[in-house]
């Protein structure tokens, strides 16, 4: 099944040669690891699959027309010019369609939005360019800017390849750290322009908008290492403002809590230091 | 025109010669030329910049700008192709061929018409001017989001005004053509006998008028913001940066069917021309661009979907969002049972309308899965939206604006263009801007965010894969203008009826029209 896809994506795409690197994610939505993710996934290939199916119908119309109807086969053209069934048919079907996909949409866009009975929350500020982690419960806060090694090599002209490092531009100095399977509400602001975080495997994005709250939330169900990046325009470092998330599952979550917290004692005091050169 | 007043005797060509005929002309044939030519620069100024961005992504790391000039870029290659390129080209076309199509002698106000024009390279040359500006130009990409908008130097200012102009320009000539058309239509042209295209430009001018001082009213409250200490985009005083995200695109969404809509009516008038038939459903055809530009006001919060509106309003924006597929559908299956058992011949303008219909589906299709809000979480912002609005206005607009200057530049230069290089130059476009915009649904899909400069490696091969799409799309370009200078001054002569299969007034004048035509309204009949 996975494999077919596949083909149909490169078929689609017109190009004969097989590219160079290609997991199925490079070509598609990932399925994500968390229940949204896999829902919008879903979603993803429902959509899809209709749109292609429309094509088919739509595209398979006017090729047969550019074949089979061209002057040189059919010099007498016809001479019709309406069909009410017609027109009330295909404004129906439509109709139909769109409702077959809106109502799974609407379902899953309500479970998305329940922020309700959550277990932990993280709240995540966007900076020109970072983001802070704070976890209110513990008074920890993790500055995580894009990794110095990511760093060396982005300027103009810098002459080192991208290629020399593992995960250019999505590798970063401190990651998220969430535990496995809770529900993880996060309540997502800016300090200065508008942001956006984004995370693919997660299926969650949202806006970071200076002075106003916006809330989601995450179940992972998998440890991993899960990237993504900040996704609105937010001045010239718009490009290295990585997200890294670390699941892990709860033991290890804990320990990284303690292990943080005798190794940041400052934080305890002053939980709402808000300078990100501070860190 | 009553009796009582002595009318001039009319002159056959242009009063001044020169340069002083192109700054004083009230002619709407010579206006809409201003228009075209305009449109077609900032056209290869845009694409400039688009080339621009292109070599800067066809690798990772910085090869050739900072990342501020590539912002810089994006910025501009959006205003410049939105409000440079593609609208001036419709409404030069729209001068050209209201008139000659409801057999009226001018546009109804033609000094109003010069003003129009002649602001545009006024506001342009202040737009790109602030290229030159300590600080370089706006960057905050086309949406001009705050509070990073209200973050830029000297260019902003710059920019507001170039906006306010682009507007007063826009809306000048959306109220002559609103004008014109209720008020100069040849006796016997009821509303509903109105060629297509005209219907498209009826519609897209309420458009312009209604929301182009949204977008003024907007702009001038980020000056009042910037320089006069209001808060309407400052939480801090009481405002808030998501009410400009709803200003914006509550004048946006109309603005990007002001980028549709005529196209709508070019390719109703090609379609059927070249199938020989006529235009299926002509009344369901006005109905569905009536119906979408009503929709086109209550669904501006699809843009907003990762903004943090209510649940409420997601639900809401997605079906409405959704709805303008119905009509959208109705059209492109009318113009495929146009095609249906006609006599199809293949020229220019008709492989650019075809083209039209199968990737405007294309963009449509990704434009239905991106109205599904959770979906949206992942699209949003990608390069999945990228490649969606480059296939509705590129393939689109674009295209839409080739089809038509191949089919009415024989009436406006009295000579064919040559088939053979138009052909190349279709084939060549409409390959290698496959090349280009494909891929990047790929890209968008698998995380790729757009107006970044660099990117994680991941994403290279399709990079390179879109850039040299690009490279080839931008130089295929160049053939169009090479056959517009060799069709405006050689080539074989044109009839007046210059496709067989044309319906219409403007095909009952000379070709090349005259200066002047239907100085005495023809009578439409049957």
């Amino acid at each position: 099944m996975k494999h077919q896809r596949f083909w149909v994506w490169i078929a689609l795409m017109g190009v004969g040669a097989v590219p160079r690197t290609m997991a199925a994610s490079l070509y598609n939505l990932p399925r994500g690891v968390t229940p949204i993710s896999h829902e919008i996934y879903g979603l993803n290939m429902l959509a899809f699959w209709i749109m292609c199916g429309i094509a088919a119908v739509v595209f398979g119309a006017i090729t047969w027309s550019i074949i089979f109807h061209r002057r040189s086969r059919h010099p007498k053209p016809a001479e019709f010019h309406e069909s009410t069934v017609l027109e009330v048919v295909w404004t129906v079907i439509p109709f139909i369609i769109l409702i077959v996909m809106a109502v799974p949409a609407a379902r899953v866009l309500l479970r998305a939005e329940n922020v309700h009975h959550s277990e932990m929350t993280v709240e995540v500020t966007g900076y020109q360019w970072l983001w802070r982690y704070t976890y209110p419960r513990w008074h920890i806060n993790v500055y995580s800017r894009l990794a110095n090694s990511s760093l060396r090599i982005a300027p103009l002209n810098s002459g080192l390849s991208p290629y020399s490092v593992p995960h250019y531009l999505h590798s970063v100095t401190h990651p998220l750290v969430l535990p496995v399977g809770e529900k993880v509400r996060l309540l997502i602001t800016s300090k200065d322009v508008i942001h956006s975080w984004w995370v693919p495997d997660l299926g969650v994005q949202m806006d970071a908008n200076p002075g106003l709250v916006n809330s989601i939330w995450v179940r992972i169900e998998k440890p991993g290492i899960y990237r993504g990046q900040c996704n609105q325009i937010c001045g010239w470092g718009h490009a290295y403002m990585p997200i890294v998330v670390v699941a892990e599952p709860k033991a290890q979550f804990q320990a990284w809590v303690r292990e943080w917290q005798e190794r940041h004692p400052a934080d305890a005091d002053d939980a709402s230091s808000p300078t990100p050169q501070g860190s | 025109m009553t009796e009582s007043i002595a009318l001039p005797a009319e002159p056959h060509h242009a009063t001044r010669g020169g340069l002083m005929r192109w700054i004083t002309t009230t002619n709407h044939k010579d206006i809409g030329t201003l228009y075209l030519i305009f449109s077609l620069i900032m056209f290869f100024i845009g694409g400039a910049m688009a080339m621009v961005i292109r070599a800067e992504l066809y690798q990772p790391g910085l090869q050739f700008v900072t990342p501020a000039f590539y912002n810089q870029m994006v910025t501009l290659h959006g205003l410049i192709m939105v409000f440079g390129a593609v609208m001036p080209a419709f409404v030069g076309l729209a001068n050209w061929m209201i008139p000659l199509m409801i057999g009226a002698p001018d546009m109804a106000l033609p000094r109003l018409n010069n003003w129009s024009f002649w602001i545009l390279p006024f506001a342009f040359t202040l737009l790109l001017l602030t290229l030159f500006l300590p600080g370089g130009a706006p960057e905050g990409g086309w949406t001009l989001y705050v509070p990073y908008s209200l973050e830029l130097g000297y260019s902003f200012p710059f920019m507001i005004f170039a906006i306010h102009l682009m507007g007063i320009s826009s809306v000048l000539g959306g109220i002559n053509i609103i004008v014109t058309i209720l008020n100069m239509r040849a006796p016997g042209m009821t509303l509903m006998k109105m060629p297509l295209f005209v219907w498209a430009w009826l519609i897209t001018a309420y458009l312009l008028v209604a929301v182009m001082p949204v977008l003024a009213g907007g702009v001038t409250m980020q000056l009042l913001d910037h320089y006069f200490g209001t808060h309407f985009f400052s939480v801090a005083g009481g405002g808030s940066p998501v009410l400009w995200e709803h200003v914006f695109w509550f004048f946006g969404h109309p603005e990007v069917y002001i980028m549709i809509l005529p196209a709508f009516g070019i390719i109703s008038e090609i379609v059927p021309t070249f199938s020989r038939k006529p235009l299926f459903g002509r009344t369901s055809m006005i109905y569905a661009l009536a119906s979408i530009a009503f929709l086109s006001f209550i669904v501006w919060g699809h843009h907003m979907f990762t903004s943090g509106m209510p649940v409420s309003a997601d639900l809401f924006f997605m079906f409405s969002t959704m709805l303008i597929a119905v009509p959208t559908g109705v059209k492109i299956f009318n113009w495929v049972a146009t095609m249906w058992r006609g006599a199809i011949t293949f020229e220019t303008p008709m492989l650019f309308a075809v083209a039209f219909i199968i990737l405007f589906t294309i963009g449509g299709f990704s434009g239905v899965m991106l109205a599904l809000v959770p979906a949206d979480f992942q699209y949003h912002n990608s390069y999945f939206v990228v490649a969606h609005f480059h296939y509705v206005l590129v393939t689109g607009a674009v295209f839409a604006i080739m089809a038509a200057v191949y089919y009415w530049l024989p009436k406006w230069t009295g000579h064919m263009y040559n088939e053979f290089w138009g052909k190349m130059h279709f084939w060549l476009s409409v390959i290698s801007v496959n090349v280009l915009y494909f891929p990047m649904h790929f890209l968008g899909l698998a995380g790729m965010p757009r107006r970044v400069p660099d990117y994680a490696v991941q994403f290279t091969d399709l990079n390179m894969v879109s850039s040299i799409g690009g490279f080839v799309f931008g130089a295929s370009q160049l053939i169009f203008v090479a056959i517009i200078f060799a069709t405006v001054y050689g080539g074989r002569r044109a009839e007046a009826r210059a496709w067989e299969g044309a319906h219409g007034l403007e095909w009952t004048v000379p070709s090349p029209a005259p200066y002047h035509t239907f100085a005495t309204p023809p009578e439409v009949v049957g």
